[in-house]
């Protein structure tokens, strides 16, 4: 299963400890995760279960691609690291 | 008469409360979070407050007396699978609450029923108490629908709910920039509104047209229904016709522009307004910090002063974030550079609460 590790900046907010979740794409590991943690979802995936705007995922060092359908793989030992973008001076 | 304000701030949402004849801030919660607009429900006396975390998006909390606790946001329907919709700039409209930009209470014969209007154009309503949501997918399926257009914000959206006061069913939204819709099935089917308002910045041909109408806020006399103003894009104009026709009031000084209005419960000729230099500037004419109040359904005005800063003064007063009590005596309004002033003379005079505040966006009496 994938280790999932949630930026400490969300925490403020709805708590998100790091956790163990299966899946084979990006999608698949967050579906597992906000199973057991729905209240998190909303923060992380827009309406129509997109990333949101500001939120990026890094599997393994490398940022996903697709955004929209989630679909960028995920090894059984990966690590999925669920960031929010950083702006400003 | 209210002796409490709900002040939502870019950086949270301060409680003011009136004691000994001085208002002071009493609480702050949500400090450092961008605090939208706030309900209160007169029918049982929960809060809810609208939240804007950017990366992590909107939020809705309720506090029904012991603290705030996060309940559901408006979640916008999938969209179908190859459906496209571009906004007016061209880029695909995503179906995705952008900013919850009014809330509203419904009849006394509905408890729990709470109305929401939305970014990018989405209407919700609530049964139970913002337990969970339910798009008006009759208003938002509407062809016309297509047809708004972002005005202070790139995408369209609902910022005014006015519901009438004599039939639940009958519900008013607002929309900038799409005019006015009605309803009197309870958003089962929807009718547009608002003849004889007037965008001086539309193509001629489009001008009076009524979706093209920007109107930044609406109100409804409590007593007297039929009676509506709207402060527009380009002007004020009132209705005595449940909003199917609007007359303009020109000649309002000093300027006609601006974003907030309310209208007294019970005296459908007096309303009062915070006049702005209109789009190209948007700051106070002169520097003088004015409200103004009509007494004659708009024939003249009072230009308030007493108390407010008359030089140097930049605040602007958006649409929320100008309140009148129940009573019709106790206004308040918070301004862009974090002023907040309270009225307890109807307009006559004011006392500043705070200037330091963060960027005010909403105030509204508890």
């Amino acid at each position: 299963m994938a280790r999932v590790v949630f930026t400490p900046n969300i925490q403020r907010h709805v708590i998100c400890p790091e956790t163990q979740a299966a899946g084979r794409t990006v999608g698949e590991v967050l579906a597992h995760v906000f199973a057991d943690n729905p209240e998190a979802r909303g923060y992380v995936l827009d309406d129509q279960s997109a990333l949101r705007k500001h939120i990026t995922v890094f599997v393994d060092g490398t940022m996903i691609r697709d955004r929209t359908r989630l679909a960028d793989a995920v090894g059984e030992t990966s690590t999925v690291y669920v960031f929010q973008a950083l702006s400003g001076g | 008469m209210s002796d409490k304000l709900l002040v939502s701030t870019r950086k949270g949402l301060f409680t003011v409360a009136r004691s000994g004849g001085i208002w002071e801030i009493e609480q702050v919660d949500f400090l450092g979070d961008n605090v939208t607009l706030t309900l209160t429900d007169r029918r049982d006396g929960f809060n809810y407050a609208a939240l804007d975390h950017g990366h992590f998006g909107v939020k809705l909390h309720r506090s029904t007396g012991n603290g705030w606790e996060e309940i559901a946001a408006p979640v916008y329907p999938p969209k179908p699978e190859g459906y496209e919709e571009n906004d007016m700039w061209g880029r695909p409209l995503n179906w995705s609450t952008a900013r919850v930009w009014s809330l509203a209470a419904g009849g006394p014969d509905e408890p729990g029923t709470i109305w929401c209007g939305t970014l990018p154009g989405g209407l919700f309503r609530s049964i139970n108490h913002g337990k969970s949501w339910d798009m008006v997918r009759s208003l938002w399926d509407d062809p016309k629908r297509r047809q708004w257009m972002g005005g202070g914000a790139d995408l369209p959206g609902i910022h005014s709910i006015c519901v009438d006061p004599r039939d639940s069913k009958r519900v008013w939204v607002a929309v900038s920039t799409g005019g006015v819709w009605f309803t009197e099935d309870s958003g089962a089917s929807w009718t547009l509104r608002g003849e004889g308002m007037r965008a001086e910045y539309a193509p001629p041909e489009q001008a009076h047209d009524p979706i093209a109408q920007d109107v930044h806020c609406l109100v409804q006399c409590p007593t007297a229904p039929a009676r509506m103003w709207v402060q527009h894009h380009n002007g004020i104009f009132v209705s005595s016709d449940e909003g199917k026709t609007f007359t303009e009031i020109t000649g309002v000084e000093p300027s006609a522009f601006g974003f907030a209005v309310v209208v007294h419960p019970r005296e459908p000729d007096t309303a009062w307004f915070i006049p702005e230099i209109k789009d190209e500037k948007r700051i106070p004419r002169e520097g003088k910090l004015v409200v103004t109040r009509t007494r004659d359904g708009g024939r003249s005005f009072d230009v308030l002063t007493k108390g407010l800063p008359q030089s140097h003064a930049y605040d602007i007063v958006y649409r929320h974030a100008l309140a009148l009590d129940e009573a019709g005596e106790r206004l308040a309004f918070g301004s862009t550079t974090g002023g907040l002033w309270v009225s307890e003379d109807a307009g006559d005079s004011w006392a500043c609460v705070c200037h330091t505040l963060p960027p005010v966006y909403a105030v509204r009496f508890a």
